[in-house]
């Protein structure tokens, strides 16, 4: 006999499927719940902290008051120069992967597998990479080269040429995604008009794939802000009296801040409405990036 | 009756290869000059493939393999010395789908043309005029040519490809289904134009629609399964076709 | 008969162009061979004579700017004015105290000053005696992690430990609740919701790691010690919870492409047979989507045994050879975020910490190949039957 179907389920399953769904949807409540508690906490504790004058002044004192000028410039220095450096080469290795290489081919797929091997490096290791080639190999090698003193330390090129590398994948990803929501057709219609390859990828494809650039470099930016672990010994200082003026000088770096203030002050217990300021700023910034870059990506995804 | 033509293209023992899968099994013929050849028969008969062979568009898909000859004007194009670039400028492509390149309905037409050299102003406003007045189209964007060539509807769309085709001066057009998204009425001006762009040019046309082979080629062939049954004049394939597959495919009986 | 279609002009211009794309294309391969040989070569000058190895890198340091050698966190002057570190010996480390129930002293690694209520391996009683070389192998494989001293003591083993612990809390903890939020968006949550929740689980990837240590260490710890009571504001229970905020976006997304990307043909099947939307969810879509749930797993773990800033920052720091989730531990990242900046490029502890760096590079190089070429290879093959 045909069960009729709403009314059969028993009592127990239908317990049983709420639960299940309940579950999930918890966890995925906890996360964001997390998620805004973290951003609440910060925006709570710090949010009075940020005024024009934190934000403009030196640190004094020790880094115990004052505010993240340099910090902020340094940042933004660092992220400038490794946009410059890093996303060429990861636009063109994305042009690469989605134009010419031909998707079985053995050199296609080995850079495929580094850039995702890549993307799993944790970056302390990208550190240890900096010391030992930016600095150690290619400062110390520029040095002897040119008879200067001045590459062979950790500066804000070395610090940038490895958030460059650390952050390839990023922009080969999302550059690569971009170029392959251009239609195979209107390449075809451009190769048929006897354009070349290469006219057809400058003249049509990066054309469309402009927003993927710019998403890309938006993430890398918004990673290379946050990103501690990689510079800690390739150039980041704690405290400096100006701002760069070389980039094979040192530089003070927002993360780098925060975990110097929250771990390494004379006085933690002092300096904290400073920690939570310095969180605050470091977190807006990456979070407007990311999210900038989530919602030109999104709207991409629909077209 | 029409005087004898030229021969333009022509293919012998041509086959085509899909990775493992072979798509077109020694094909032979031959395609006069400035006259309609249709190609019919059902999807995936290789009718497609053997039009995209033409200009080479199919070495843009990886693995794939050719055997035999491709001749156009008397030089195979697969030798090694072709430059496809220069092959695809002299042979027009329209597509199933109408492509305009999200640029003006100006850029568009000019695309082509100013890949590889500089052209004045002047020039290019003289080819734009004429490559729409050949398509048809251009009474009715005259006063908006530099808006987008989005804007179009989808038959107007499909002119302007026409036109962007034409505007390089090729001396072949290859049109793959180049009705199959466009209304009757549409596809009536489309078709019109196609009879009229047969003065000047060598057209190759592939169509899973038989009435319109009938109505506007000289010439049809039927391709079934990879292979070329029947090669004729246009009459004598929906009158009196010499194959069994032929007639059980314009009788309806097939596919 | 002459060629009609031969180029008029060859393309020079572009076929240098497709060629340097080509080249820059193989830059991410040339940047993993470096990264194999720069690290490995820095960890090599341990197990090669020593005499051997420290000309050429002390030339490569001590150039004119020698003042620069010892390489510090460069804390030399803010710390000169704390009245701790004259006692504490250099800054940059810490770890919790029982004593300052809200923040962490600083700690001193290098002669193993730890806060006498911690059960600490008792430090090597030889330590006293004349200092006596120890053989590198048996060095490495030691229990006790005491890098500057008379005789250093480089035991790699309280470090592995520390890792483990809180890299398993950190995926017990990450990976359900990464896989569950996945499987919600992917089939319970309304449209609108799922809008929302995605992209905000996504923004958790970008928060900078050093805010989400800066998390645990304020807000997190004092939660968990109200909770359980512990002793220790600091250990691998806090330092696996801020690991784990790492890890989740990553198995999240990860779990939701591979639970999305399994074909609805077989979410309608198992509808079409009577199922309901959650037994369909449960037992039909997340178990054909089990090697991509897999992979998402696997790089979570890859997450949070790399990562260092939290580790640094919530963990306490201290290398204990304890298992207990309840006390302090310290993992191989940690170790060289903390060390690396204050060692003499060149000496056998820089060595050191750089064999510690290709630990992390191999594993994280092999759990990437897993997903890659095993995991990958078995999803494709269940739904493309390739």
């Amino acid at each position: 006999m045909m069960p009729n179907a709403a009314h059969s389920v028993p009592l127990p399953k239908r317990l049983l499927g709420f639960f299940a769904v309940l579950i999930a949807a918890t966890a995925a409540f906890a996360v964001i719940g997390v998620i805004l508690g973290m951003v609440g906490t910060f925006v709570f504790n710090g949010g009075s902290g940020v005024t024009w004058t934190f934000l403009s002044e030196f640190p004094r004192n020790s880094n115990t008051e004052g505010g993240i000028w340099p910090a902020l410039a340094g940042t933004t220095f660092l992220v400038l120069l490794m946009t410059i450096l890093g996303v060429p080469i990861g636009t063109a290795t994305a042009i690469y992967l989605s134009e010419f290489a031909r998707q079985d081919s053995w050199f296609a797929r080995s850079v495929r597998f580094a850039v995702n091997t890549l993307a799993g490096v944790p970056s302390i290791v990208f550190g240890l990479f900096g010391v030992g080639f930016f600095v150690q190999f290619m400062g110390s090698g520029i040095d002897g080269f040119l008879g200067t003193s001045s590459f062979g330390d950790g500066s804000l090129i070395w610090a940038s040429a490895t958030l460059a590398v650390l952050t390839l994948p990023v922009v080969i990803v999302s550059v690569e995604e971009s170029l392959r929501t251009v239609p195979r057709d209107l390449r075809e219609a451009s190769l048929a008009l006897g354009a070349t390859r290469w006219q057809t990828i400058t003249k049509v494809v990066l054309p469309n794939a402009v927003t993927g650039i710019l998403t890309g470099s938006i993430l890398a930016v918004g990673r290379g802000a946050g990103e501690v672990a990689a510079i800690i010994f390739v150039g980041v200082t704690y405290s400096s009296e100006s701002l760069p003026s070389a980039v094979t000088e040192k530089f003070m770096h927002l993360g780098y801040h925060l975990f110097v203030l929250s771990t390494q002050s004379p006085d933690v217990d002092k300096t904290l409405p400073l920690q939570y300021a310095t969180t605050l700023v470091l977190l807006g910034l990456t979070f407007l990036l990311n999210l900038t870059a989530i919602l030109i990506r999104s709207r991409l995804r629909k077209r | 009756m029409a005087k004898e033509h030229t021969v333009k293209i022509e293919a012998h023992d041509f086959n085509f290869h899909y990775g493992a899968k072979q798509a077109l099994f020694n094909i032979n013929l031959s395609i006069p000059e400035r006259r309609v050849t249709a190609f019919i028969g059902p999807s995936g008969c290789g009718k497609s493939t053997f039009l995209r062979s033409i200009n080479r568009m199919n070495d843009l898909i990886d693995g794939t393999r050719v055997e035999g000859h491709m001749v156009v004007d008397g030089t195979d194009v697969y030798d090694k010395d072709v430059d496809v670039v220069t092959l695809r400028r002299r042979i027009g492509m329209v597509f199933q789908k109408s492509i305009p390149f999200p640029k003006s309905i100006f850029e568009n037409i000019t695309y082509g043309l100013t890949l590889n050299k500089k052209v004045s102003k002047s020039d290019l406003e003289e080819v734009v005029e004429t490559s729409l007045r050949k398509s048809a189209l251009w009474e009715e964007v005259k006063d908006r040519l530099h808006n987008s060539a989005l804007s179009l509807s989808g038959g107007q769309q499909q002119r302007l490809c026409i036109a962007r085709a034409v505007a390089i001066n090729p001396e072949i057009l290859l049109m793959d289904e180049p009705c199959s998204a466009l209304d009757p009425i549409s596809t009536g001006k489309v078709e019109e134009l196609i009879a009229e762009l047969k003065d000047t040019y060598t057209i190759v046309l592939v169509t899973h629609n038989m009435q319109q082979a009938g109505r506007i080629s000289d010439q049809t062939g039927f391709f079934l399964m990879g292979s070329l049954i029947e090669f004729d004049r246009t009459r004598t394939i929906f009158t009196s076709p010499a194959m069994k597959e032929t007639e059980d495919y314009i009788t309806g009986r097939f596919g | 008969m002459s060629n009609p279609f031969r180029s008029k002009h060859t393309h020079w211009g572009e076929w240098i162009a497709e060629w340097s794309i080509r080249l820059v294309a193989s830059a991410s391969i040339v940047v993993i061979f470096l990264i194999f040989v720069f690290v490995f070569r820095e960890a090599s000058s341990l197990f090669i004579p020593k005499k051997f190895v420290e000309a050429p890198s002390l030339s490569a340091t001590s150039s004119p700017n020698a003042e620069m050698v010892p390489e510090t966190y460069g804390e030399e002057p803010a710390v000169a004015e704390t009245p701790t570190s004259g006692e504490e010996g250099a800054p940059g480390q810490f770890i919790y105290s029982p004593k300052n129930p809200h923040y962490p002293e600083i700690y001193n690694p290098d002669t193993g000053l730890l806060p006498a209520d911690i059960d600490v391996v008792p430090a090597d009683p030889e330590a006293e005696a004349p200092p006596v070389q120890i053989g590198l192998t048996e060095n490495l494989t030691s229990n006790v992690w005491q890098p500057v001293g008379e005789v250093p003591k480089f035991g790699i083993i309280p470090l592995l430990i520390g890792t483990a612990k809180t890299t398993i809390i950190a995926i017990l903890i990450g990976a359900p609740l990464g896989i569950l939020a996945a499987l919600y968006v992917a089939f319970f949550a309304k449209r609108w919701v799922r809008e929302i929740v995605k992209p905000a689980i996504e923004l958790l990837a970008g928060f900078p790691s050093v805010v989400i240590g800066f998390f645990c260490l304020v807000t997190v710890a004092s939660f968990v010690q109200d909770i359980t009571g512990l002793p220790y504001r600091l250990n691998a229970i806090v330092g696996g919870i801020g690991l784990s905020l790492a890890v989740i976006p990553i198995v999240f997304s990860i779990a939701e492409d591979a639970l999305s990307s399994v074909p609805k043909s077989l979410h309608e099947a198992s509808l079409a047979l009577g199922s309901t939307e959650w037994q369909t969810a449960y037992r039909v879509m997340l178990p054909a989507a089990a090697p991509g749930v897999f992979a998402a797993v696997l790089l979570g773990v890859g997450r949070a045994f790399g990562e260092t800033m939290i580790a640094i920052m919530a963990t306490g720091n201290a290398p204990l050879s304890s298992w207990s989730p309840f006390e302090p531990a310290r993992t191989v990242a940690a170790t060289i975020g903390s060390e690396m900046g204050e060692v003499v490029w060149g000496s056998e502890h820089y060595g050191v910490l750089f064999f510690l760096g290709v630990l992390l590079f191999v594993v994280s190089f092999g759990l990437n190949a897993i997903t890659e070429l095993y995991v990958k290879k078995r999803f494709i093959k269940r739904f493309q039957g390739q």
